[in-house]
């Protein structure tokens, strides 16, 4: 009798440790329907055709696109001789710098954002304070901080360096020589001479240059129209998965990443903004990350909505080539109200491990600190967070960020896209 | 206690801790959606039961019968868009000259709309056109409308999933 029990003791063990042993050796990934669903909707072949930019009559145009390209990479277009779009929009760092504030002639109060993809957004920067890829770019060209120059002083070196490849495209190039008429340092910048200088010229030549100074944003956004992400490789286990094909799964993620793409799209919650295939929305959201070591309080949408209201290079003003009915985002847009303080644009998690730091000022140095912070859903410093705490342990954790780690991949252009043309 | 008695209860306590260790470490590979979202941190966001997502439903006095039809199908994620409200009388005659209000938002984050659409466009028989729509999470979305027409005044509440 205790013989028996002995015996089938052994055998219940035995089974047990057989169970344990098939199913940690043999994997099967299985979702469901909808699961299934949600995993196509981030996979990079559910990325619709690019759209349209209305606002920008050039966006096709593939002569803008190079000349665009050049000036991207060029360094006079700046106060000292030695800042370009490049400085801080690195090819090689997936266009961004590496650097928790961006750093152009002095140093700015965010990180910088990627380029790749935003063709996609209707909002740009952190706090949405641009409606279009050619009026984001040429912000940045009269901050103070990161070009530091004017537009009379593009005008004039547009003049001197690239007047062909600009008649070819936008038409006859004004005469910009009458230094009295058009001084080589004029702008609606910070700058105080500078300003004063724009303020005493006429309003038909200010128009003159500010026409010029649009164009050369809409050169530099057809180049940017261009950057596009490539496959990583969660893109091939989607594509695994769709084909019905558990090889091509296994070989594109491990266990490990597998369960921190459940996790993504399930107790992490990450999907709510990081939707889509290129895992953003483009929206903004409050999520109580903290303030930045010695830079006060920033209110994120709640003044860059303003800001993109009141821009002279906006989709409704008459830089746009956009007819009214064309400007919906800013039309519709919402311009009050709570859920604007301290919300900022969630960005583009393609390739999110090659472009920390992390957060609108590189609030975090690390992947592993940012799902820390998503974990404990701590109060921010200004606004309400939409953050509820996760509870997700060190292993989920570690999971989340393997699977952040293979969203990686090469970029969807050819090599000469990432350098000054020759 | 018997030998025999204290085999078999080796056995079950060995047999449990056994299992419970091979659940525990092998969770995280076959997923959390065997288990109730409770034992998973508490997490509960996904909507209510038997949520009422009808296009066509009765304002919450009576006083309207409201129904809505996307010019995009089925609904966009991330893109603004348009609605065609109709509404009419309870028995069933068209409400051509309605005051129209959109509101609406996620009753599970607490926020709104991330546009502020409006109507824009009286298109007559009862038709208005909604402008500007726009959702940019996935899940339960409320969308109300508030309808001032001779002299009544009533809301309505549409709600949506989208997935």
């Amino acid at each position: 009798m205790k013989r028996t029990y002995l015996i089938a003791a052994g055998i219940i063990l035995l089974a047990v440790a057989l169970w344990i042993g098939i199913s940690a050796n043999t994997r099967r990934d299985s979702w469901t329907e909808s699961e299934t669903t949600t995993l196509r909707s981030l996979w990079i072949g559910s990325l619709p055709p690019l759209p349209p930019d209305p606002s920008n009559a050039y966006a096709e145009d593939s002569a803008a696109a190079v000349f665009g390209q050049r000036l991207f990479f060029d360094t006079r277009f700046s106060s000292n001789g030695a800042v370009s779009c490049a400085t801080c929009h690195i090819p090689g760092l997936m266009f961004t710098d590496g650097l928790p504030l961006a750093h152009g002639v002095g140093t700015t109060s965010r990180k910088t954002m990627t380029i790749v993809g935003t063709a996609y957004s209707p909002w740009m920067f952190w706090d949405g304070r641009k409606d279009s890829q050619w009026a984001q770019a040429l912000a940045p060209m009269e901050s103070a901080v990161e070009h530091g120059g004017t537009r009379t002083q593009y005008a004039h070196l547009i003049d001197e360096f690239y007047r062909t490849d600009y008649e070819a495209i936008f038409g006859e190039l004004p005469d910009f020589s009458d230094q009295t008429r058009f001084p080589s340092v004029a702008g609606p910048v910070d700058d105080e001479a500078a300003r004063a200088a724009w303020e005493a010229m006429s309003p038909e030549d200010r128009d003159t240059v500010t026409r010029l100074y649009a164009n050369m944003g809409k050169a530099i956004a057809a180049y940017e129209r261009l950057i596009m992400p490539g496959p990583s490789r969660f893109d091939k286990y989607v594509e695994g998965l769709l084909n019905d094909d558990q090889q091509a799964m296994q070989d594109a993620l491990t266990k490990d990443e597998v369960a921190g793409l459940r996790l993504f799209i399930g107790q992490a919650q990450c999907i709510k903004c990081h939707n889509g295939p290129l895992f953003t929305n483009n929206d903004f959201h409050n999520t109580g990350v903290p303030a930045a070591k010695g830079l006060p309080v920033d209110d994120g949408r709640a003044s860059g909505v303003q800001k993109a209201l009141a821009d002279e290079f906006n989709c409704l003003s008459q830089w746009s080539d956009a007819g009214g009915n064309d400007c919906a985002e800013l039309r519709f847009v919402t311009s009050e109200g709570e859920q604007l303080l301290g919300a900022f644009k969630p960005p583009t998690l393609r390739n999110v491990a090659e472009t920390g730091p992390y957060m609108h000022a590189g609030q975090f140095a690390t992947l592993e600190e940012v799902i820390l912070h998503y974990n404990t859903a701590a109060v921010g410093p200004v606004g309400h967070t939409e953050l509820e705490p996760l509870h997700l342990n060190p292993t989920q954790r570690e999971q989340l960020e393997a699977l952040l780690r293979a969203l990686s991949g090469p970029l969807l252009l050819p090599p000469e896209l990432l350098q000054a043309p020759r | 206690m018997k030998k025999q008695t204290i085999t078999i209860v080796a056995t079950v306590v060995i047999t449990v801790v056994v299992l419970f260790a091979a659940f525990y470490y092998l969770m995280p590979t076959i997923g959390a959606r065997y288990l109730h979202p409770l034992m998973m941190g508490g997490e509960a966001t996904s909507e209510p039961a038997n949520l009422d997502t009808s296009t066509s439903i009765l304002s919450d006095q009576e006083w309207f019968r409201v129904s809505y039809t996307s010019n995009e199908n089925p609904l966009p994620l991330n893109q603004v868009h348009s609605w065609t409200l109709h509404v009419e009388t309870a028995d069933g005659q068209p409400v051509e000259n309605a005051e129209i209000s959109v509101d609406g938002g996620m009753p599970q984050h607490g926020h709104g709309l991330p546009t502020s659409p409006q109507v824009t466009e009286n298109l007559g028989s009862g038709d208005y056109l909604v402008e500007g729509m726009k959702f940019q999470m996935l899940g339960w979305w409320e969308v109300r409308f508030g309808i001032s027409a001779d002299g009544r005044s009533d809301t309505v509440t549409f709600n949506l999933i989208l997935e």
